[in-house]
């Protein structure tokens, strides 16, 4: 057997996996209930069940069908920008905006093409400008500006 | 003259300061992503839905739905001057437009799309007026089996019409249903699907979702697009089209505001296929259809029309049925929400001036568009000079506040950046994230009429077949599949003959 569409087999597969992790799931720590009472169970397990099967159509039809190829996955961009909304979210509580949208700014421009310092530096100093008129100033939120141990944030 | 009453109504509501001012915020936003490429009205709209938490409810939705209508006039602008499509929809729009420009016509191509947007603006918003009491009227009859069966239509006939493989959307709208489930259940109050993190309690937040999979995943594929997009700013003179022109486009506006005002109320419709579907159109009834790509102006004024006519009444199932033909409703519905409004037929009778406030600002939006864009066309494609990589941290930073903001809690900015991954390899592997979105609201509300249903039917799952209304959806939607499975299978077949040839 040969898979001659890379697309179909691995989404297929992803399918597949993501039904039967709903189903099982499902099953092992909920209610089933019966048609007529539904448990917290029974609609996950009709959809679970027909993801993977669905699923199941996928994969097999990338055995039969011929398909593109998976392209290339730049990995680079991907996991800087995740790293730096996940730094940004984590950095706001103990550290303030002003550090957690550095985080943001400066990790997500390592995953483009050019970094230049000098722009990038002043990228950052609008955007932390306008964050804070609009969002603190402007809409309210409450953000802290400083990092925790600062006692007296002088910005606010 | 009920229609006009409640037209007086909406117009009430629209040309009240703090309505006027929305509406030129959320149409000079669409405006403004509909020039940039990479950014999308999905995206925009669900990086402004927190901050719609402290609005009331009509600004809100006047605001969002601005930015689509809006995104619309904006995609043509750079459409016709810089051959880019700034919206999927007006990707047929480089086709003859740019071919103007580049034939010098730049501004009657313009004008066209501006006036032909406007008249089908108020085309569209006349269509809504009449088109959504009836409707909503007979949703009103509806019981969970009929409900539960249009659902079942609505999702079937969105992925049909949606690009792509069949399959494979189906499959993204069982994937997005099932995550609608993550959270405690209403009937029961167990908490499914949480493992025991108490942020997953309430659910996975809609707008987290939209934003990952349409904003970071889409930041990452651009990312992947080397090169700086050539751009080339030509004085754009002499706006008003020739007689000629008139006389050649008139007709096509027509036919581009019905066939798009009959795609966008379509369940999966709205402008994307409205402008592909008028492209089509004007090349077959046209007398010249082989000066179509060379710079035709029926193949500017048909699209433009359409997709802004598609994108208006897109509006009537989400406003009279609660249900979301495409993601942008998906998101006004998750406004709704937001608001604590439920969203359905009963929202005509029970919020008049929001209902009616809507549909009056779209009207005023589409004028400001017109009065504001021609003027206004040289700052935005001045805009397109600015590079992506200044473009994509701020957008990022707007994410991330907006998500933030949500709950003030750190975890949603995770789930954003995961979903940001997942579709990610989504793109990858041809799996449309769309259809997800459109599973992934209605999935709490079938559930709900599902289990509704049976309770009433005892059990029998024939209910859905017997009730008339319930079945004709039924019916409805396994024709569709059928129709549509014909020739996907014919011609892959006819790939595979080809292959071993």
């Amino acid at each position: 057997m040969k898979i001659k569409s890379p697309k179909d087999f691995w989404s297929g597969l992803m399918f597949i996996v993501t039904g039967l992790f709903f189903l099982i799931w499902a099953v092992i720590h909920y209610n089933m209930g019966t048609a007529v009472r539904m448990g917290p169970a029974y609609f996950p397990v009709l959809l679970g069940g027909l993801l993977a099967a669905l699923g199941l159509i996928i994969f097999i039809s990338a055995f039969a069908l011929q398909g593109p190829k998976v392209p290339q996955f730049h990995f680079r961009p991907l996991i800087l920008i995740s790293v730096g909304c996940v730094l940004y979210g984590y950095l706001m509580k103990p550290l303030g905006l002003i550090v957690a949208t550095a985080a943001l700014v400066f990790v997500s421009a390592f995953g483009g093409h050019e970094f230049k310092w000098r722009e990038v530096v002043i990228l950052y100093a609008i955007l932390m400008l306008f964050s804070w008129l609009v969002f603190v100033r402007g809409l309210t939120l409450p953000f802290p500006m400083c990092p925790d141990f600062v006692a007296n944030c002088p910005i606010r | 003259m009920e229609i006009l009453s409640n037209l007086w109504l909406g117009f009430q509501v629209a040309v009240s300061p703090i309505n006027l001012f929305y509406c030129l915020i959320g149409v000079l936003l669409g405006t403004l992503i509909g020039v940039l490429p990479g950014i999308g009205p999905i995206a925009t709209i669900a990086m402004l839905l927190p901050i719609t938490f402290n609005l009331n409810p009509v600004a809100a939705l006047i605001m969002l739905a601005g930015i689509y209508y809006g995104a619309q006039y904006g995609g043509s602008t750079t459409a016709i001057l810089v051959n880019i499509p700034g919206e999927s929809s007006s990707v047929v729009t480089c086709l003859d437009g740019y071919q103007m420009a580049r034939q010098g016509r730049a501004g009657p191509a313009l004008a066209v799309a501006a006036l032909g947007s406007f008249f089908a603006g108020c085309a569209a918003t006349l269509i809504i007026a009449v088109a959504a009491p009836p409707l909503a009227e007979v949703a009103l009859k509806f019981g969970p089996s009929e409900y539960f069966s249009l659902m079942v239509f609505g999702l079937i006939a969105a992925t049909v019409l949606a690009h792509g493989s069949l399959i494979k959307a189906i499959a993204m709208v069982v994937f997005g249903l099932l995550l609608g489930i993550v959270g405690t259940d209403v009937n029961s109050g167990v908490l499914r699907f949480a493992f025991n993190i108490p942020e997953l309690s309430d659910g996975i937040g809609f707008v987290i979702v939209a934003m990952g999979m349409f904003g970071t995943a889409e930041i990452v594929a651009n990312l992947e697009l080397k090169g700086d997009r050539e751009i080339f700013t030509k004085k754009v003179t002499n706006l008003w089209p020739t007689k000629d022109d008139f006389m050649r486009s008139w007709p096509a506006v027509l036919r581009g505001t019905a066939l798009g005002s009959f795609l966008g109320i379509l369940p999966g419709g709205g402008a994307l296929l409205a402008s592909f579907g008028a492209y089509t159109l004007e090349k077959k009834v046209s007398r010249h259809p082989e000066q179509f790509g060379k710079g035709a102006i029926e193949g500017v004024a048909g699209p433009e029309s359409a997709n802004n006519a598609g994108a208006q009444t897109s509006f009537i199932p989400m406003l009279t049925l609660g249900i979301p033909s495409n993601a942008v409703m998906a998101l006004m519905i998750g406004a709704l929400m937001i608001q604590g409004i439920a969203p359905g037929p009963q929202v005509m009778n029970e919020k008049p001036q929001l209902f009616w406030g809507l549909i009056a600002s779209m009207w005023v939006g589409n004028l400001m568009l017109v009065v504001l864009n021609l003027p206004l066309i040289g700052m935005w494609v001045k805009l397109l000079t600015v590079p992506y990589r200044y473009l994509y941290p701020s957008i990022l930073v707007f994410m991330a506040i907006g998500v933030f903001s949500l709950s003030n809690n750190a975890f949603d900015v995770l789930i954003m950046a995961v979903f940001g991954i997942v579709g990610y390899v989504c793109v990858k592997l041809e799996c449309e994230p769309a259809p997800m979105i459109l599973g992934f609201i209605l999935g709490p509300l079938m559930e709900e009429n599902l289990r509704r249903a049976m309770l009433l039917s005892r059990g029998d799952p024939t209910v859905f077949l017997t009730k008339p209304i319930s079945a004709g959806f039924i019916i409805a939607a396994t024709i569709l599949l059928i129709v549509v499975a014909l020739p996907a299978i014919r011609k892959k077949r006819e790939e595979v003959f080809v292959e071993e040839a």
